[in-house]
């Protein structure tokens, strides 16, 4: 995507569109991170409700998902209301969630034998309308199934958060395919913070931004969820591990 | 009552007074059904004698039946005077398969201190026959089996006038197997069409469709059609409107449904069911067609549809109440509708909640997804890992003992360094749900690998006392 000559031309020209798109045009809702340098490169300022956002695992959390699912429990954590939590494989521990700052009694988890249910549950979930979030853990997200969740999402404002978790490492390169979602993200581990003793300190995450619809890729070094759920922004670490022999296999 | 005091019921008509019923017990003393109650005195010295009543019988058996149709199927009867059949087709996957939902029907009569018997077979007749005369508690005949299953039985299991079958039995008959085998005009010439039409409907034969149990007290809608219907719209429609009539004969009532079932006859005789429970009484009628009308897809028309009858199997009070102003306070969004839907579809829903327990996998407990909130979140302030396996995997692992981390391990056929390491958080067994626990321990680590992927592992024992565990390295999380 080119880069805009004069913003404010095309904000005028966004706006004019939406004008045309019929007199349901919404107020473009959104949920900050609460980190400036985040919330700048997100069209709006932050995560639009009312849109789907895929998440994925780097590395080995391409399979486990662990930090993607903590990373989309934050998210649902500071937004306001209930959330369905649709899954096959119920290997999630509540505990962790709960320290992300998303209360178990906000949580209704909908367990499914196949893919297809958990599409079908988030999709009525999502057109419910009454919840804040709906979390689906899927393999496979397809183009008209992601379609059909993001006109889902823009119909009731709800937030959709597809966390994708694959069988094997190797079959994460389907995360390149075209989905309708509004963002893309892509979480990865790094060594945790220094400190002055011995012990494991705050977790750290490499965040990616693969795709966002209006705006730009970037990718960010951050202190995962705290208590409340709140990332932050950390300075970049001068000897970063090498992750570009599994990185460079699977860019999209 | 002691339990091993034999009892017995008298039934009587005229001056004739006998042994209608009698307790294990009284079995093992010799006392047999049908046995003149003076000779049963004389029998037993310290006999308990209790008059049948056998219109509270009856009744008893009723409320026993309308039970198995709110528990288990939507077609459920009255059986003779002394059992209950149920159309188990399509609602057996619920109960975990026809196994496991008779053993559980009888164990749960049994809770209730009944004796029960129960048998599974493709004929009416057949699970008739089999209850009454096999001695095992329950029977699953498989499918096709019938006739294997029912040629050794007595003829007095064929539901046949008590005439009838002393007249079979004077001829030499004797098993259903040599009464199906005789030629079958001289019998019916002898005693009428009635062995023949038992004969077809226990070998299936000929259809004998079970006439649900109603009660003046469940709530009914129905509608016949002259013209059988079968389009997915026109069923639609015309289950919108009985819902419509539905809830309107229950609001009179002050009710609202919790189960209903929906049942959907065909112009060949046979019949469908479909059902429909919701997590709150409820009288919306747009809610309750919407649950319906989202599984029309399942039904088979066939060749037309002649009569829908919607009931509400299962109705509770329900009052209507003053929505929350939006003023006042916050407006708590009603979650019900979502879980029903959602539910009907057949996911499992659920919440969580904590338990008090410092072992990982058992802190954590399901609830219903409408239970009330509970407000308790986990206390325990160190980290956890967001994805935990159901079973520990083994490790192997270099490790200083008693208490110090791993340097080095392989899980998964990958080798990992330690790079930065936290622990031990030492988690004891709960002897007092299990005694094998009573010296058992986890000394739980946080490891980190070069990577920067962090683990939860742990190994069983303290690292100088066997007794408390094995010694062995397990990786039981992973950390995001």
């Amino acid at each position: 995507m080119s880069r805009a000559r004069n913003p404010r031309v095309i904000e005028e020209l966004r706006d004019r569109i939406s004008h045309l798109e019929g007199s349901t045009a919404k107020k473009a809702v959104v949920l900050p991170f609460g980190v400036r340098e985040m919330d700048e490169r997100l069209p709006g300022g932050g995560l639009s409700y009312g849109a789907l956002h895929e998440i994925a695992g780097g590395g080995a959390g391409t399979v486990d998902g662990a930090a993607a699912a903590l990373f989309a429990a934050g998210i649902a954590a500071r937004s306001k209301g209930k959330v369905l939590w649709c899954l096959t494989r119920p290997d999630l521990f509540f505990p962790a969630i709960a320290q992300a700052g998303l209360h178990p009694d906000r949580v209704i988890f909908c367990e499914g034998d196949k893919e297809e249910d958990v599409l079908a549950s988030m999709e009525e979930g999502l057109s419910f309308g009454g919840l804040a979030a709906v979390v689906g853990e899927l393999v496979r997200l397809p183009m008209v199934a992601s379609r059909r969740l993001q006109l889902a999402c823009e119909k009731t404002g709800t937030m959709g958060l597809v966390v994708r978790r694959w069988r094997r490492q190797t079959e994460a390169s389907d995360f390149g395919n075209p989905t309708a979602s509004m963002t893309r993200w892509r979480v990865s581990v790094l060594p945790s913070e220094e400190l002055p003793v011995a012990g494991v300190g705050r977790a750290r995450w490499l965040l990616e931004l693969m795709r966002v619809k209006a705006g730009e890729c970037a990718e960010f070094e951050l202190g995962a969820c705290d208590a409340k759920g709140r990332l932050c922004l950390l300075p970049h670490s001068a000897n970063r591990p090498d992750t570009s022999t599994w990185r460079g296999s699977r860019a999209s | 009552m002691p339990a091993d005091q034999p009892l017995v019921v008298i039934s009587k008509s005229g001056s004739k007074r006998w042994i209608s019923a009698a307790d294990t017990a009284a079995r093992k003393l010799g006392l047999k059904l049908g046995m003149p109650a003076s000779k049963a005195q004389a029998i037993v010295a310290n006999l308990t004698m209790v008059d049948a009543d056998p219109s509270a019988d009856a009744s008893a058996l009723e409320r026993l039946a309308l039970w198995a149709l709110r528990q288990y199927s939507p077609v459920v009867a009255v059986d003779g005077a002394d059992g209950i059949v149920m159309d188990t087709e399509g609602a057996d996957h619920l109960q975990g398969g026809e196994d496991l939902l008779i053993s559980g029907l009888v164990n749960g009569l049994r809770g209730r201190g009944l004796t029960a018997r129960a048998a599974v077979a493709d004929t009416w007749g057949a699970a008739h026959a089999i209850t009454r005369v096999t001695p095992a508690e329950t029977t699953v005949v498989p499918v096709g089996g019938v006739a294997k299953a029912v040629t050794g039985l007595p003829i007095h299991c064929l539901r046949l006038p008590a005439d009838t079958i002393h007249g079979l039995r004077v001829m030499g008959v004797e098993t259903v197997g040599e009464l199906s085998a005789m030629p079958r005009a001289p019998l019916t010439l002898r005693y009428g069409p009635e062995v023949g039409r038992r004969l077809d409907q226990l070998f299936g034969r000929m259809a004998e469709p079970i006439e649900p149990l109603r009660t003046p007290e469940l709530v009914e809608a129905a509608k016949n059609f002259q013209e059988p219907i079968g389009a997915a719209e026109t069923i639609a429609k015309y289950v919108r409107r009985l819902v419509g009539e539905l809830t309107a004969k229950l609001e009179t009532r002050g009710l609202g449904v919790r189960r209903s079932d929906l049942v959907i006859y065909r112009v060949d005789n046979t019949r469908q069911c479909i059902r429909a429970g919701l997590a709150k009484p409820v009288r919306d009628p747009a809610r309750l067609s919407k649950l319906l009308c989202d599984r029309i897809e399942k039904i088979d028309p066939g060749f037309g549809i002649e009569r829908l009858v919607l009931v509400a199997i299962m109705a509770e009070p329900l009052e209507e109440r003053q929505a929350a102003s939006s003023l006042i306070e916050e407006t708590v969004v009603d979650v019900t509708p979502l879980v029903d839907i959602l539910g009907n579809r057949g996911q499992r829903l659920y919440r969580v909640t904590p338990v008090a327990s410092d072992v990982p996998e058992r802190s954590v407990k399901r609830i219903g997804p409408t239970a009330d909130e509970t407000g308790a979140t986990w206390a325990a302030k160190w980290p956890r890992p967001s994805r935990l396996l159901a079973n520990p995997e083994r490790i192997d692992v270099t490790a200083l003992l008693p208490d110090q981390p791993p340097a080095v391990f392989t899980w998964r056929g990958k080798r990992r360094r330690v790079k930065r390491a936290d622990g031990p958080e030492r988690i004891f067994g709960e002897w007092w749900l299990r005694p094998k626990e009573h010296a058992a321990v986890r000394d739980y680590f946080v490891v980190e690998d070069e990577a920067g992927e962090r683990y939860w592992v742990y190994r069983a024992g303290d690292g100088v006392d066997a007794d408390t565990g094995s010694h062995l390295w397990f990786l039981h999380g992973v950390f995001g």
